[in-house]
């Protein structure tokens, strides 16, 4: 430790002064980037802010501010400085947990600010007995050891207590362990290998499937791996057309054939909220595409033959099952989204039929060759958010042990309980002391409630 | 009775409850102090009714979903916890005058909630972003949090117009004769803020979790998440000042009001100033 001290290096990253100046830094310079809109195209900051301004910007990356290699040293520095100034005090208080309490002088207790002496009709072997069993009781492991004309009995609670703060900065570093492993720049930078860890996105028409995404970071593909296939969009509304559910059907497929997940089926809802993980590949609602096409589900309600396809509005569809034609000849719309459908239908032994329905809804048409079910819906693409941050878990784990660490930093403490026990004319004179290294008037009453006690049973 | 009724009657509770302990500041007469205390009391039941009633009602309307949904239900709900904090330290501590510091912010939470233009009462249904378990989880570990800061800013106040009091020297005459002892606040600013800064990371760290199940990023420096880990700094940094350097007193008051402005601007003005993903609580 004395060499360590005397390297100033060593001495700048372990001082509190440090510490202090990074998180008022740290505050401090976060302000801009909430400020400046982040990852705007570099026109936009032309036009907000002028043009010197908007090249300032960019030479000191406030643009991408977070990301910038100032803002990362900065939060280096102070991984750095959290790592040393622990290092620096962890010896200390690894002391202040292995001290030997019983070596403490017996007049120093009577010095203490939380004390109580008390006289008891005993021997001095049976006080020391009673005192040990009666802590013992109350769950304060007694030692003992004979010194200055008496015995002094010692017992402490939460020792390890003072770890507390250790934890809270360790949960920090964990943390941004966990961010570094789920970085997709790390991955790509540092590790060679983007599939480590990816965000990106993807839009897959109904009925259609993706085995590919594109990156945040540069919009180039990421393959998967495996295949998504979406079935079904959907969204629901509340009855003052506020959106109350984005509902996406995806089904995952292994060379072709749909994977049972957890849940034990192979279709999902997949709805904000209420994502998907496969492979260690999460995926997201995040958004939709209305299009102008259809998308068309025939049933034969006597064979059970069906066909799924793709139409457009005005266009004749000649399908493979019993020699029927459909087509959309008008649709109701509000907004980009379809309301109601004009079908025409039509097979080869009678007239055409045409009705309207419902988008989405299923009409079953009754015909002289058979019954046929038909369900024409607004084709829309889903917009999944794709990501793969295997360091998502070390955060977790951090933030547990942050609430941990902070709640023993701050409500709990280290408790000591020192008793002197001296034989006084056939009595026993018994002193009391105890310290607490944290919320000293709370252990105050805790102390006084058990020398009371004592005092009480022991009479 | 519907629940708008219940809160403006709680409004009107705080409100009294306030001038009432502005006048136990001002007359240091005990009873003063004892019926602001019972008005805040009673304020607070009111307002857990309200908030009750509130929920069911919108379980009425068939788009059931907990009160915390926009600006007007978090400020109400801010206010509750706020005094709800305050009663609690209230009889823990035994410093009552301390009310007449931080009642004044439930009103005002209160008051700009029903009054304000830009903020609508009405009841809507969650749209799907909201639609989650850790919506409770993370509005209340804020919210305890906001109203513990809330009654520290105030201790800190209270603190700088005691010690300016006794600077003047007329203690005696003075409305700061009627504060606590400068150590008695010093101690209680300290422990609010302890408090706050557990809530506040467990608000944050809810926060994460939640972006995480509904957008795929736990931290996506959006202005309401960079805004609540500068708030979390500045608490930190008052942490270790204190700890570490043994700062107390004056500076001490002056970072809890410091704190607190950063609270108002990550619950407030990110909402009303920046931009973001965090838009929900805007109207």
């Amino acid at each position: 430790m004395t060499t360590r001290k005397k390297n100033p290096v060593w001495a700048f990253f372990a001082s509190v002064k440090l510490a202090l100046f990074l998180l008022f830094i740290l505050a401090a310079t976060s302000i801009f980037g909430t400020v400046i809109q982040q990852n705007q195209p570099a026109a936009q900051y032309v036009r907000e802010y002028g043009e010197k301004t908007a090249h300032l910007f960019q030479i000191l990356e406030l643009t991408d501010m977070y990301n910038s290699w100032w803002f990362l040293s900065l939060l280096g520095i102070f991984s750095i400085n959290l790592i040393v100034c622990s290092l620096e005090r962890i010896p200390n208080v690894i002391r202040l947990v292995k001290k030997d309490n019983l070596t403490i002088k017996s007049e120093r207790l009577g010095k203490m600010a939380i004390r109580k002496t008390i006289t008891l009709p005993l021997s001095l072997e049976q006080s020391v007995q009673r005192t040990t069993e009666y802590l013992n009781s109350k769950g304060w492991k007694t030692k003992k050891r004979q010194k200055d004309g008496g015995i002094l009995l010692f017992a402490q609670k939460g020792a390890w207590t003072r770890f507390g703060v250790y934890i809270v900065h360790l949960s920090i570093l964990v943390i941004l362990i966990g961010a570094v492993i789920g970085s997709p720049t790390f991955a790509k930078k540092v590790l060679h290998r983007e599939k480590f860890a990816f965000k990106g996105s993807i839009m897959i028409p109904e009925s259609r499937e993706s085995n590919f995404i594109y990156s945040f970071a540069n919009g180039e593909k990421i393959d998967l791996g495996f295949t998504v296939h979406c079935s079904f969009f959907t969204i629901e509304y509340y009855a003052n057309g506020m959106p109350k559910t984005y509902l996406s059907k995806v089904t995952i497929l292994e060379n072709g054939k749909p994977v049972t997940l957890k849940d034990g089926s192979t279709v999902h809802d997949l709805k904000v909220n209420k994502p998907l993980t496969y492979k260690g590949i999460t995926f997201y609602q995040s958004s939709y595409q209305p299009y102008s096409d259809f998308l068309s589900l025939l049933v034969n309600k006597k064979t059970n033959e069906q066909q799924t396809r793709i139409i457009s509005g005005g266009k004749q569809i000649k399908s493979k099952i019993a020699g029927i034609s459909f087509g959309i000849i008008n649709q109701e719309l509000r907004g980009e989204a379809v309301q109601r459908i004009k079908i025409w239908f039509t097979d080869k032994d009678a007239a055409p039929s045409t009705f309207w329905v419902n988008n989405g809804q299923k009409a079953i048409i009754k015909r002289p060759s058979g019954e046929y079910e038909l369900t024409i819906k607004q084709l829309y693409a889903t917009g999944l958010q794709v990501t793969k941050d295997p360091g998502v878990w070390f955060v977790y784990i951090g933030c547990g042990m942050m609430l941990c660490g902070l709640f023993v930093a701050f409500f709990m403490s280290h408790r000591k309980i020192y008793a002197f026990v001296r034989e006084e004319h056939g009595k026993s004179s018994l002193i009391f002391a105890g310290s607490a290294h944290k919320n000293k008037v709370g252990f105050e009453k805790v102390f006084s409630r058990l020398v009371d006690e004592f005092e009480k049973r022991a009479i | 009775m519907n629940s708008s009724q219940l809160f403006g009657i709680t409004t009107l509770c705080y409100l009294l409850s306030s001038v009432f302990y502005v006048g136990l500041l001002v007359f240091k007469n005990k009873k003063v102090g004892t019926i602001g205390l019972i008005l805040a009391i009673i304020g607070v039941i009111i307002q857990t009714v309200a908030i009750g009633l509130r929920w069911q009602e919108s379980y009425q309307m068939g788009i059931g979903h907990a009160p915390l949904t926009n600006m007007y239900e978090s400020l109400v709900f801010f206010a509750w916890c706020t005094t709800l904090f305050y009663i609690f330290m209230e009889f823990k501590f035994k410093a009552r005058v301390v009310g007449a510091f931080v009642m004044p912010f439930a009103v005002a939470a209160m008051a700009y909630a029903s009054f304000a233009k830009r903020i609508s009462q009405q009841i809507n249904p969650l749209i799907p972003a909201l639609q989650s378990n850790w919506l409770l989880a993370h509005v209340i570990t804020c919210f305890i949090g906001y109203g513990a800061f809330a009654v520290a800013g105030g201790l800190g106040l209270m603190y700088l117009l005691k010690k300016a009091g006794l600077k003047k020297g007329k203690e005696q005459d003075s409305l700061s004769g009627s504060l606590p002892e400068l150590k008695v606040i010093d101690d209680l600013t300290h422990k609010t803020i302890i408090f706050g800064f557990m809530w506040l990371s467990a608000g944050i760290i809810t926060g994460a979790v939640w972006a995480n199940e509904a957008w795929g990023t736990y931290w996506s420096w959006d202005p309401k998440e960079t805004w609540s880990i500068i708030t979390w700094f500045v608490y930190a940094s008052t942490l270790h000042a204190r700890f570490t350097r043994g700062w107390s007193g004056s500076r001490i008051a002056w970072l809890a009001i410091l704190g607190f402005v950063s609270v108002f601007f990550t619950y407030f003005g990110v909402n009303f100033l920046l931009s973001g993903l965090h838009s929900y609580g805007a109207s």
